[in-house]
């Protein structure tokens, strides 16, 4: 039983429910594991998931922890792409030296992402297959023509995220890495909260050369996704671009035409950071 | 389930149902109440302690997924065998510097102290500010913290010199 510092008991229903963990020795095994059991759900770092069981938000069965699986812990850069496994940590990414000399906003991205303790835990394939809307990462795979790569297929970024929380994931489908195209330069600009870290507005701008820009925007919508007004500004060599403020978040920390503003400004900060 | 790591270097044992969280395990079972518990909610770094070398929330893991790790709490800090005399630097520099008012929060200070000085031992302003980003200081307002920080680079990198 939980005791609280005065040694009273914790009520049961602020506790994590009962469940089991399991260490998956295996993709195999832990997609296996899924297809049986419905309530199953994958665990990476818990940066998400840990503190939604203690809120009870999530009630799973059972836990496959994946992320000691030496196939999802690796990075791989070639001339065209840099592939990052599904268990590297936000402070492993960070701290890649090949990585952040093919992509260094990239680097810079995975470096800013919540705290050094959420990094030191926090996964590429958990942040991914969270979907939460105001996540650093998902702005990256759709500016750097990602292809999302699990154990059964390859998806193009664009078609993996569908919506807030929501991803094109099969029931029992597991992100395995990312494929990132290298860009000519790129830059990542986000507008913290104050507490929490997550992107109020995020904007993840690259250059592939002839033209040829991807912005998207993490944090201002219900997803993240691409600004074909900015990418059109780019591409003109405009030094700023507007972000219509129809359908953008509005809630408790910021109305919509604020994060409409600080699109334009984190634009216009990652067009002057770009590397 | 069963589960076996490395608390303070020593090899510890314990029967925890799968949902128990680490920072319960460490103060519930093994009484190692310096690990403090403040908003179970991830955000105020109370209850950080090394997990193989790094700084994490232990009320956002569970026990099980620190199975056959190394974990490090504020008593491990200091020199074993000392008897409690002798305090590691980040202790003594935040004893110092008067870095503390209550003191809640200040084992999860102490320790992402430790971790942030491992990786950046030279830290800026920036980096300490950064580095600590994972702790919340009610009483402080982080001057003497900051402070702190400074004191204890200087002190390690003096200590390493001397050693070499």
């Amino acid at each position: 039983m939980r005791i609280t510092q005065n040694g009273s008991p914790i009520p049961e229903a602020a506790t994590v429910k009962p469940l089991q963990y399991h260490l998956a020795p295996s993709i195999a095994y832990a997609q296996s594991a899924l297809a049986q059991d419905p309530e199953a759900r994958l665990l990476g770092g818990g940066m998400t998931l840990i503190p939604a069981l203690k809120h009870r938000l999530s009630s799973p069965s059972q836990l496959l922890d994946i992320s000691r699986l030496a196939e999802l812990r690796r990075i791989e850069v070639t001339p065209s792409h840099v592939y990052v496994g599904a268990g590297m940590r936000h402070a492993e990414v960070a701290a890649s030296a090949p990585l952040a000399k093919a992509i260094p906003a990239l680097a810079q991205l995975a470096g800013g992402i919540g705290d050094p303790q959420v990094r030191a835990r926090g996964t590429l394939g958990g942040s991914i297959a969270n979907n939460d809307p105001a996540a650093d990462y998902p702005a990256a795979l759709l500016a750097l023509k990602a292809v999302v790569v699990t154990q059964q297929r390859e998806l193009a970024a664009e078609d993996f995220f569908q919506g807030m929380f929501t991803t094109a994931l099969r029931a029992d489908e597991i992100v395995t890495g990312v494929k990132f195209a290298i860009p000519k330069k790129s830059a990542y600009a986000k507008f913290r909260h104050p507490a929490s870290g997550f992107a109020m507005t995020g904007v993840y701008m690259a250059d592939f050369g002839g033209g040829d820009f991807r912005v998207a925007v993490t944090g201002a919508a219900s997803s993240v996704c691409r600004w074909s007004a900015a990418e059109a500004a780019c591409k003109q060599g405009a030094t700023t671009a507007v972000l219509e403020h129809d359908g953008l978040l509005a809630d408790i920390h910021a109305p919509a035409a604020y994060r409409a503003q600080l699109a334009t400004l984190m634009f216009e900060q990652a067009l002057r950071t770009l590397v | 389930m069963k589960i076996t790591l490395e608390v303070n270097g020593q090899t510890r044992q314990a029967d925890v149902e799968a949902r128990t969280l680490l920072a319960d395990l460490l103060r519930d079972e093994f009484g190692l109440t310096g690990t403090h518990v403040g908003c179970d909610t991830s955000q105020c770094g109370c209850c950080t302690v090394l997990l193989d070398g790094a700084a994490v929330k232990s009320c956002s893991l569970l026990a099980a997924q620190a199975q056959g790790c190394k974990v490090t709490t504020i008593e491990g800090l200091a020199p074993s065998g000392a008897g409690g005399t002798t305090l590691h630097p980040v202790q003594a520099a935040f004893t110092e510097c008067h870095a503390l008012q209550c003191g809640f929060c200040t084992p999860g200070m102490v320790m992402a102290t430790v971790s942030l000085l491992k990786f950046h031992p030279k830290p800026s302003d920036a980096d300490i500010a950064e580095g600590l980003s994972g702790n919340l200081c009610r009483c402080t307002g982080y001057l003497n913290i900051a402070k702190a920080v400074r004191q204890a680079a200087t002190a390690m990198a003096s200590t390493e010199g001397a050693n070499a």
